[in-house]
């Protein structure tokens, strides 16, 4: 049989963090009561206006030069028009014609095998950012054959990152995402926590043979977590095989991935080609952005965005906070991956490098071998974590000295885990676990020991 | 004071003066409202709340502490301005009893100028139409079919005709707004203007019509027509109230981001006296199809009256005007199409009893909520917008569309400070011919002389210049340079001094203000 190519590209939609929507005054927060963030705009009352909120447009701005994008001096705003209960004016605005980023990149790493012991990069094209609202939710109420509509999340600001089909599989696409997840957050522009809706991913995926065009693609939405993100497109990938293997031909349709039973659904609302009859949204000039060059003098710099300005003050993206790590810490590229993957934990572990002697090439075990598992077994977050930096700085000091064994420290770390407020040397104290450094006084209890079996 | 004062000159003064009272204004104007309730001008009349604001102004007038010129007086707002507290229906099923939570932005600065809001005046359905005939609370009648002066002219007919039958429309769509004003009952009227509804009934009810540039007055709370065409229109009884009016509400507004950014100066019109220095262009394109032999004189008349008195009066032309109905029919419905798709019955307006489905639901409550010319604008206009039209329709319309606005570029670059045209083809139609055409055609036909400056966003006004052979007014329209208002208004002024148009003669005002008839001018121009 020929071998088969998966195609796979992303539309990932990221909210905006901010304090009010992309076009009004109301409040952006997750799980208020319904309608409570609700305003005349976002009701879509008749003769309200839309008004951009400048925060929305640096958010974008920070994602597109974060991703490598050229940012467009002059983007346009447009409506895309269909009915739902959850699109109050009948349409979104978005920005079809020219987004406000374009043609970027994100670099991400994979492990060839599952021990992390070697790490590939990859990269995947950005197409494009664009700017658009968020819909509302609607509550489908079967049993009282009614449709709940809440409008809170409606006209909240998104960012749409359209991945271009660069990937070839689950992990990829996994990858992909979490990195982009750790950007946005490092950024501030998206919290990107994808169980609050606040980063939704929709797959599209086709195979073909290689040397032959692409495939039909599905596109594969419903998808609520990285890990369900990989496993929906694993599954579609050899849905899609078995199918075209069988003689059959793949639909160019929506599916929906079903988490319970691992594999992805036809989607009975999205059938037919909709027209959205885009129109160029009238009520909002176009977006014009200004870089250090192009700013007029003098313009109110409330008024404008300046582009050098936002790129000078950009933080250091996550692939250039693992590099220092390494560099300074002489640390495995692996374990800056481990380090930043995991929220809090790489300050975390800076800190305890501060207060302590011991090389961070050890200390680094101590943090992933050790705290990170206790941390995983019990659901906590390095900041819920009973065993403060200080206090494992301190332990790790004491089997530095070699006052301890590294047997005994683990066992330390246990007690400390209890988070009765012990330090390190009193559990040491109380359950004698210190290293007895004395020559003489081992031989005494070894002699001890021996005459004790000799005694039976 | 009478009713038919300026405002600057005369009202104002009488109110500082205590001449007369907020009080006593608002309970001439809604007595006046009442015994003309055949007009059908309003759809609803806030007696309690205006009465209510001109106690308020009272006292400040009391205090000696008016808060400027328009404080305490009574003024009309189209009904499709929101209004909050009072009911805003656009003429509509799908609005009837929508009552907004907010102002529209010039409507708050009205109120917060202490003007005082008599009502909500009568309009074709959701401002689509040229007659003021197709809202669901009926066709607004024009004042001066009970004039004096259109009973004398009119030929009595068979004896089964009378009256009743003749009256003669207002022409559209801000035809109630048009006629509160031409009937006394309000000082100044807001109305709305997206292919010349602000002066083409003002043209017909014998009123002065601005529209002001597009991006100086804000449109937030003004429901939509056309986002990209729409403005808020001015109607008083002279052209100095009407700079009166653009003062009190013209200047950026963060909540429409279509306003201009620079600061607006209100500005008092200078009395011109010498025309040597301004150069009047008259397009031979407006001598359009349809333009009767009566308006083309009075046309040709104003201009010789330019000439005589030294200005300079040149020819020019607007080579695209002939493309400007189709252009204006496609971007006008496919605007309609998107900004009537938010009327779902879900969050406010009319929903219907269908329960089948959401589906069936949106559409009986839009086929239940819109009329006709509503429904048909949007069945075109989303025609147009599908994929495979976009470019052939939408697309080629925009290029038509800045051609259009090129060619006035084009004339005022040369030299031309203000274009003179008809405003209408005729005079006013009654009401039963009107009808033996559909609004399609009608608008059509009735927007050919105003709608460019829409499609090119530059301020035109309507001046009343002479009554008809039957008794009915007839304006001429002034064009003039994006965001030259003064320039504009202050010809616009000298050309109303000259014509001395006629004050209505009507039974019921003449009842209620026998003071209006002391000054009465004579009709100098017809």
């Amino acid at each position: 049989l020929a071998p088969w190519v998966p195609v796979v590209g992303l539309e990932i939609h990221a909210q905006i963090s901010s304090n009010s929507k992309l076009f009004s005054g109301s409040q952006v927060q997750f799980a208020a009561p319904p309608n409570s963030l609700v305003s005349f705009f976002d009701a879509s009352l008749p003769g309200t206006l839309p008004v951009l909120n400048r925060r929305c447009v640096e958010a974008a701005v920070m994602t597109g030069l974060a991703l490598n994008c050229s940012i467009n001096k002059k983007s346009l705003f447009d409506r895309k028009h269909y009915f739902y209960a959850d699109l109050p004016a009948g349409y979104q605005i978005t920005q079809q014609r020219v987004p406000i980023a374009v043609n970027g990149s994100l670099s991400y790493s994979l492990c060839i095998d599952n021990k992390m012991s070697q790490m590939v990069t990859k990269t995947v094209r950005i197409k494009q950012i664009q700017l658009e609202q968020d819909s509302g939710k609607s509550l489908h109420d079967d049993i009282r054959s009614q449709t709940l509509v809440d409008l809170n999340r409606a006209g909240v600001g998104l960012m749409e990152v359209v991945m271009e089909p660069d990937m070839c599989c689950g992990e990829e696409a996994a990858a992909a995402v979490r990195e982009l997840q750790l950007i946005l957050q490092t950024l501030g522009s998206s919290q990107a926590v994808m169980a609050e809706g606040q980063l939704r991913v929709d797959a599209n995926v086709s195979v073909h043979h290689p040397g032959e065009p692409y495939g039909v693609r599905t596109e594969v939405k419903n998808i609520n977590s990285i890990r369900f993100l990989a496993k929906a497109i694993d599954y579609e990938i050899q849905r899609q095989i078995e199918e075209l293997e069988n003689g059959g031909t793949i639909l160019n349709e929506t599916r929906a991935f079903d988490s319970k039973l691992g594999c992805t659904v036809p989607m009975r609302d999205k059938e037919g080609k909709q027209d959205y009859r885009f129109m160029p949204e009238p009520n909002l000039p176009p977006l014009v952005l200004y870089d250090a060059k192009s700013l007029p003098a003098n313009m109110n710099h409330q008024q404008v965005i300046n582009i050098d300005w936002i790129h000078e003050r950009l933080p250091d993206l996550p692939s250039v906070k693992r590099k220092k790590l390494v560099e300074e810490y002489g640390i495995l590229p692996e374990h800056s991956f481990t380090l930043l993957n995991e929220d809090g934990l790489a300050e975390f572990f800076e800190s305890v490098v501060k207060q302590t002697q011991m090389k961070p090439k050890k200390v680094i075990g101590w943090i992933l071998n050790d705290l990170l598992s206790y941390l995983k077994q019990h659901s906590l977050t390095v900041k819920e974590s009973p065993v403060s930096s200080f206090l494992l700085a301190d332990l790790l000091n004491l089997l530095e000295k070699k006052e301890i064994s590294s047997t005994a420290a683990k066992q330390v770390l246990a007690e400390l885990w209890k988070g009765e407020g012990k330090t390190a040397l009193e559990i040491v104290k109380e359950q004698k676990l210190e290293l007895l450094q004395d020559q003489k006084e081992l031989e005494q209890i070894c002699q001890a020991v021996i005459d004790g079996q000799e005694n039976e | 004071a009478a009713l038919n004062d300026g405002l600057r000159s005369q009202v104002s003064a009488a109110l500082k003066e205590g001449r007369v009272t907020p009080a006593e204004l608002c309970q001439r104007c809604l007595a006046l409202i009442k015994s003309t309730k055949f007009l059908n001008a309003y759809i609803t009349v806030a007696e309690e709340t205006a009465l209510k604001q001109a106690e308020e102004s009272e006292e400040r007038y009391k205090r000696g502490q008016p808060l400027g010129i328009l404080d305490g007086i009574p003024i009309a707002v189209k009904d499709n301005f929101n209004t909050a507290g009072i009911e805003t229906t656009c003429a509509s099923n799908m609005l009837k009893g929508y009552i907004s939570p907010y102002n529209a932005t010039v409507v708050q600065k009205l109120l917060d100028q202490g003007a005082v809001l008599l009502g909500k005046t009568n309009l074709d359905e959701f401002a689509m139409g040229s007659g003021s005939t197709d809202g669901v609370f009926g066709p607004v009648r024009n004042p001066w079919s009970y004039s004096k002066q259109y009973k004398e002219k009119s030929v009595p007919k068979s004896h089964s005709e009378d009256e009743e039958s003749n009256w003669v429309i207002t022409g559209g769509s801000s035809g109630g707004s048009a006629a509160a004003v031409s009937s006394f009952t309000c000082f100044a009227a807001l109305g709305s203007d997206t292919g010349g509804s602000t002066r083409n009934p003002a043209a017909h009810c014998g009123v002065v019509g601005l529209k002001p540039t597009y991006g100086l007055i804000s449109r937030h709370g003004l429901i939509p027509l056309v986002n990209s065409m729409d403005v808020p229109g001015i109607l008083t009884r002279c052209v100095d109230d009407a700079a009166v009016l653009l003062g009190s509400l013209a200047g950026h507004d963060p909540k429409d981001s279509t306003t201009i950014q620079d600061d607006f100066k209100p500005f008092e019109l200078p009395n011109l006296t010498d025309v040597s220095k301004l150069s009047i262009g008259i397009p031979k394109e407006y001598h359009a199809p349809g333009l009767s032999s009566e308006i083309l004189a009075l046309w040709s008349k104003a201009a010789d009256l330019f000439k005589n008195a030294g200005a300079k009066v040149v020819e020019v032309s607007l080579p695209h005007t002939r493309y400007s109905i189709v252009c204006y029919h496609v971007l006008c419905t496919a605007e309609v199409a998107s900004n009537m798709a938010r009327f779902d019955g879900l969050e406010y307006g009319h929903r219907s009893d269908m329960k089948d489905s959401t589906e069936s639901m949106y559409a009986a409550t839009r086929r239940e909520g819109f009329n006709d010319v509503v429904r048909g604008r949007i069945l075109s206009g989303n025609y147009f917008l599908l994929k495979q039209n976009y470019e052939k329709y939408f697309v080629k319309a925009q290029k038509v569309r800045r051609l259009i606005a090129n060619d006035f570029v084009k004339v005022f670059r040369s030299g031309v400070d203000i274009l003179l045209t008809p405003t209408t083809l005729s005079d006013a139609a009654p009401y039963t011919e009107f009808i033996q055409e559909d609004n399609r055609t009608r608008s059509a036909q009735d927007d050919i002389l105003t709608q460019a400056a829409n499609m090119a966003g530059l301020p035109a006004i309507s001046v009343p210049t002479a009554l008809s052979e039957r008794g009915l007014p007839v304006g001429l329209q002034f064009i003039g340079r994006s965001f030259q208002e003064k320039q504009l208004l202050t010809v616009a002024k000298w050309f109303e001094k000259q014509v001395q148009f006629p004050v209505i003669q009507l039974e019921e005002v003449e009842r209620h203000d026998s003071d209006v008839f002391q000054h009465q001018k004579s009709a100098s121009f017809s």
